[in-house]
């Protein structure tokens, strides 16, 4: 059984050789307060487990080693013991114990992470004290409303590092979850019910990483789950206070090419689709949330990605506006387009130019 | 009725199977039965691991994956691993408390049926088109979502054959609370007796909450009520909440039995008692118990509350407790023993690390704030694989090894058995230490593919090529089993030689009555204590008599027939969410109910008292039937 | 065989439906069965009062009239009173006097029934208060629509059984099939409480 042992030891190495993790995603690179609590907890409770498991394996051995059959012992009939009521005691008692021990850091950073009065505090001039974002998760996509500073945008989530942000989590159509794994543990996004939590962005941690994070969709929520991605720029708070008033301004930026002049007129209308029916192309949005049926584009020319994923490039964006199907399939937009190039060209070029700050 | 046995032709062979009320033979179309289910869900593992192997690999549509990985759950759950549960404690649990057979034999034959066609008709998907693709755990919100008739296979299947098992439980426990021999009393039963019968008790109480709640998931979908529907007052978390209370025991159901045969086994090996017994036993109770409540550890990131989460955090953690003194009773059974290295011994080694390693991630996921960065990654995928595999999988082989012999008389080839279990192993550990890390490093579960770039490639790859190896390990036992069947050397009563309980003391397939005269039962481990006064067979706790058996029936088989083709009918009824409802439908659904309860009707009316063996032919049968004269 | 044995009034033991290895099976299978169904019910429940007055049109308040229900409660308790009856004529070797009793209880359970349809019938009539209207309506004729399935399959059992033993008379291997209907129909009683407690009493109050 010692073969055990050493590949349990092989993994150990492969996996050092490997890389562990990248620091935009692991939760083992925390890069924030509640993610770097829970890895604290993770690292606790894995070296405990490691402790037992070290027991177990050193008693399995010893049993292994010392009281197999050998030759000339085949009819040995060793001794029926019944039990020991002094050692069932004993490993009876100690779990117990490291559960107590366990239990406490448990439960008290359970109503920690849960705490969120914070959301509804205010300063002296009756201001909201912390930035609140209410996530919509829907099939597949992600928007962000920062209901006090009444903007909307979606698919990169921008935030203020070194400061608590409060989240309200919903879904519109099936469940989903929130989760940035760097950050903090993830939430379900319910179709019942609005879920409340918060994370904090680590201004030195967040630089270290690029100042953006990977969020996933941790709940299945059909075909195109594995590409249910969003991201998070975290940027320091003078940053993202410029970001909110260029969101606020809420209008459009002057279009500097004709084809992108083209490429707005398609976009509001063309012989196929309405795009702006569904989207909206500035940052305050009024409609009540069940008609903003997709993604707000205020800010699409700074996206990270394009449809949550893909690299952020003009053919991509072509292809995405074409064939969404193919790269997120049971997607809600539309199956396919019939767009000529010129007419594609003219929309990524406008959607590209969709940018309320440099 | 003579168990003289002759060449029969196949037809025969089919029709004694068919209707069949025996255990042993119930126990056979239950291995046959799972273990179909078993290398299907298997094939879908391998499917899986094929489409993960590398990033956005493309090897099957999303779709098509989520339905695999759906499937590949609910089989192995429900169709592999409790059924193959149902086949050891159906062959064994009987012989174990000197009973004749169990308590119903229609209702056992009945629950396999119902499984059987259950089963068929769940995987029936993959043929007409659309498999379920919502999860195992079939989440409400994405399973009214999901199009095509596929979550329709899901709940008629899921219903039918979870009366199967419901009616199986119940039978264990009259069983085990009525059939004992003299003497048997509760404290001297055998652990694998002890474990079905807290397994038992938990299906009875862990099934009604699925079948309630697959009702409403299947009125919603084919009558459109609105249990699940939002907008129309409907709660989405009822579904979880009831998917949860059962299938949390449903996880006991399958490693308590488990326990009991790795229990079985160790003590056999190391020829020695099970230390502790009674803790063992009280252990057993206890996990079955608190196995009841912590099913929201499950719905720690749904949004319970602070207060709710704390109390299932501690709940759970508490549950490490009695699996702890079950680890250590098997370690101290060891110590001191003469520890005899079999292949059904190797699983039991194999075992002991693989599961404190699933039962401590089991504690870390306990552990409600840390659960929040685990729960729904790949560590939790790692952690129930570690359990499940580890555990019961390992159990499974282990337990058909151990009573291959007592089930069909011949030994499997221990060489090919070693092999089976070093592949095994090892790619278990490939395939599943690795994922632990995957969700560390932030990937989700239940993810058709994965991008390059974040740190993903290499660890699933790795574990792309353990599966294969798990693969390859089961084709060699296969081959085995058909090795050892060809070959056809038939063993004697106690092959392993160390044999402890009653069924050891039977011929190797014990004859149809088992027991010629029902056994006394002087202490645990009977058989032992016979051998050990140099006893040749169990002491007779009767006179040799009569003996009453129950009658063959075909009607077990037309009841389940019934309840499937009734199930076509439900699913293309005219209401049916999907919209194609057929005008044949109504008609098929009355047609197939009216073969169920017409059937029942006609068992209830017509008076079946079995048969009596009289005692003279017993005496001139050739076979002992476990007594020693 | 002891099932086949002629009895009298004075041999026939005290517990008949113990007497036999396969009544006492039975005894204690259908025990758990019930067990079983006690746990469906409970879930079903759960499922009400979670869903109660959810999506709805007409609140409990307005849609239960206690008269009617009050009178159902009477019948079926009353039919409960009744089997107990056959159960202590079957004790006592009454043939007939059970099959009485038995078919009296009959009689109440499927007025029950009659009565139980008739109400479904004005929920959906006068309210518009459909299967599929509301998740209330949903919860709530699940609910009692399987209670209502269980007293049909009821009283197609004890029919059956009163039908299929009518000319052979009682012995140890129909006594047990006739407790355990009782067993179940009694069942069926304290289901029916719970359901007039919670959903008909606590409607009206809440």
């Amino acid at each position: 059984m010692k073969k055990w042992i050493l590949f349990i030891f092989i993994f150990f190495s492969a996996l050092i050789t490997t890389g562990c993790g990248k620091p935009f995603l692991s939760t083992l690179q925390p890069a924030g307060e509640v993610a770097e609590k829970q890895y604290n907890l993770f690292l606790l409770s894995f070296s405990v487990m490691a402790i037992v498991i070290l027991v177990v394996v050193t008693i399995y051995v010893i049993v292994l080693v010392r009281f197999r059959r050998k030759k000339g012992d085949e009819n040995k009939i060793p001794k029926q013991v019944a039990g020991s009521h002094k050692l069932e005691v004993i490993w009876t008692a100690i779990p117990i114990l490291i559960i107590i021990g366990l239990s406490i850091p448990t439960v008290y950073l359970t109503f920690y992470f849960g705490d969120v009065k914070g959301m509804e505090r205010v300063d002296e001039q009756g201001d909201p004290k912390h930035l609140v974002v209410n996530v919509r998760a829907n099939l597949y996509w992600w928007e962000f409303e920062y209901p006090d500073l009444g903007i909307i945008t979606s698919q990169d989530l921008v935030v203020p590092t070194g400061e608590r942000i409060y989240f309200n989590l919903k879904a519109s159509d099936v469940k989903h979850s929130f989760w940035v794994p760097s950050i903090g543990g993830k939430m379900d996004t319910n179709t019942d019910n609005l879920n409340t939590f918060y994370l904090e962005f680590d201004p030195e941690k967040s630089d270290e990483a690029g100042n953006i994070f990977y969020g996933k969709c941790a709940e299945l929520c059909g075909p195109s789950h594995a590409y249910m991605d969003f991201k998070v720029k975290a940027i320091s708070r003078d940053e993202f206070d410029r970001w909110v008033l260029a969101m606020q301004k809420n209008e459009e930026p002057e279009l500097a090419s004709e084809l992108a002049v083209k490429g707005k007129q398609l976009f509001e209308e063309n012989d196929q689709f309405s795009c702006i029916s569904c989207h909206a192309t500035t940052a305050r949005d009024d409609r009540p949330e069940a008609t903003r049926l997709g993604p707000n584009l205020a800010d699409f020319g700074n996206r990270t990605r394009v449809a949550g994923y893909l690299e952020f490039t003009k053919e991509n964006i072509k292809n995405w506006i074409q064939h969404p199907e193919e790269y997120k399939p049971g997607n809600l937009m539309y199956e396919k387009a019939d767009f000529t190039d010129e007419e594609l060209e003219a929309l990524a070029e406008y959607l590209m130019s969709l940018k309320v700050q440099e | 009725m003579s168990s003289i046995a002759e060449k029969r032709s196949v037809g025969a062979v089919l029709w004694e199977y068919l209707t069949t009320v025996d255990h042993k033979k119930i126990a056979h179309l239950y291995l046959f039965g799972g273990g179909f289910f078993f290398l299907l869900g298997g094939i879908e593992a391998l499917l899986i691991r094929i489409q993960l192997l590398k990033p956005q690999f493309g090897f099957m549509s999303e779709e098509t994956f989520n339905e695999m990985f759906t499937m590949h759950g609910t089989t192995m759950i429900f169709l592999a691993a409790m059924p193959l549960l149902f086949a050891l404690m159906n062959a064994v649990v009987p012989l174990q408390i000197g009973a004749r057979d169990v308590a119903f034999p229609f209702l056992n034959s009945l629950g396999f049926w119902l499984f059987f066609f259950g089963g068929v008709f769940l995987n029936l998907a993959w043929i007409f088109g659309d498999a379920p693709d919502a999860g195992w755990t079939s989440y409400a919100s994405l399973s009214l979502f999901s199009e095509g008739h596929g979550i329709d296979y899901y709940t008629l299947g899921l219903q039918i054959s979870g009366f199967g098992t419901l009616i199986s439980g119940i039978n264990f426990l009259v069983t085990i609370i009525n059939m004992r021999a003299p003497g048997m009393t509760f404290m001297r039963m055998p652990m694998l007796t002890w474990t079905t019968f807290i397994a038992s008790s938990l299906i009875l109480f862990a099934f009604p909450p699925l079948t309630a709640s697959i009702f409403f998931l299947m009125f919603d979908r084919l009558f459109t009520t609105n249990f699940f529907d939002v907008t129309a007052g409907g709660n989405t978390i009822i579904w979880e909440h009831f998917f949860w209370i059962f299938g949390h025991p449903e996880v006991y159901i399958l490693i308590l039995p488990s326990f009991g045969i790795f229990s079985e086994i160790i003590s056999t090996f190391s020829r020695k008692r099970l230390f502790g017994y009674s803790s063992m036993v009280f252990a057993t109770i206890l996990i079955g118990f608190l196995g009841f409540m912590v099913w929201a550890h499950h719905m720690f990131t749904t949004g319970l509350g602070n207060v709710a989460n704390a109390i299932f955090a501690v709940a759970t953690m508490a549950i490490a407790v009695p699996t702890g003194i079950k680890i250590f009773n098997w370690l101290l059974t060891m110590w001191g023993g003469s520890i005899k290295i079999t292949v059904p011994m190797l699983y039991a080694l194999g075992f002991i690390p693989s599961f404190v390693i699933g039962g401590v991630t089991g504690v870390m996921q306990g552990i409600a704030p840390l659960d929040y960065q685990l729960h729904d990654t790949y560590f939790i995928v790692a952690h129930f694989h570690y359990v499940i595999v580890g555990g019961v999988v390992f159990a499974l082989l282990a337990g058909a090894h151990f009573y291959w012999p007592k089930m069909f008389g011949t030994m499997l080839s221990e060489r090919l058995g070693y092999i089976t279990f070093v592949l095994f192993f090892i790619g278990f550990h490939l395939t599943f230490f690795i994922q632990h890390f995957l969700g560390l490093w932030g990937m989700p579960r239940r993810v058709a593919t994965f991008l390059s770039g974040q740190g993903l490639d290499m660890g699933n790859f790795i574990s792309s090529i353990g599966a294969f190896m798990m693969g390859i390990a089961i084709v060699i036992m296969l081959v085995n089993i058909v090795i050892t069947t060809v070959k056809n050397q038939k063993v004697g009563n106690d092959p392993w030689e160390d044999g402890r309980t009653m069924e050891w003391a039977l011929e190797s397939p014990p004859v149809y009555y088992n027991f010629k005269q029902t056994p006394f039962v002087r202490g645990i481990d009977t058989y032992w204590i016979e051998k050990m006064e140099g006893n040749k067979g169990l002491t007779p706790a009767e006179p040799l008599d009569d003996i009453h058996m129950p009658n063959n029936t075909i009607m077990p088989v037309i009841i389940s027939l019934g309840l499937f083709i009734a199930a076509f009918g439900m699913m293309y009824n005219p209401m049916n969410q999907v919209g194609d409802g057929k005008p044949w439908a109504i008609p098929v659904l009355i047609i197939g109910l009216c073969i169920t309860f017409g059937t029942m009707l006609i068992r209830s009316i017509k008076d079946d008292h079995g048969y009596h063996i009289p005692k003279e032919e017993l005496m001139n049968d050739k076979h002992k039937g476990g007594i020693a004269s | 065989m002891m099932a086949e044995e002629k009895y009298t009034p004075q041999t026939w033991p005290a517990d008949p439906e113990k007497q036999t290895l396969e009544g006492r099976n039975k005894f204690i299978g259908f025990w758990l069965f019930l067990g079983g169904e006690t746990v469906l019910f409970a879930s079903l429940f759960a499922t009400y009062l979670a869903l109660k007055n959810k999506g709805t049109h007409v609140t409990t308040n307005e849609l239960f009239s206690l008269p009617l229900v009050f009178v159902m409660t009477m019948l079926l308790l009353t039919s409960s009173l009744t089997s107990v009856y056959a159960i202590y004529h079957m004790k006592n070797f009454h043939f007939k006097k059970m099959q009485f009793w038995f078919f009296i209880t009959v009689l109440l359970g499927a007025t029950f029934l009659a009565l139980e349809i008739y109400e479904f019938y004005h929920y959906v009539h006068e309210f518009d208060f459909g299967f599929t209207s509301s998740a209330f309506s949903g919860a709530y004729y699940t609910l009692v629509g399987t209670h209502g399935a269980h007293v049909l399959f009821g009283l197609g059992w004890i029919t059956a059984l009163i039908i299929r033993n009518a000319k052979r008379g009682l012995s140890l291997y129909n006594a047990p099939k006739y407790y355990v209907a009782s067993l179940y129909w009694h069942f069926i009683d304290v289901v029916w409480v719970f359901i007039f407690t919670v959903v008909y009493l606590l409607g009206k109050v809440g």
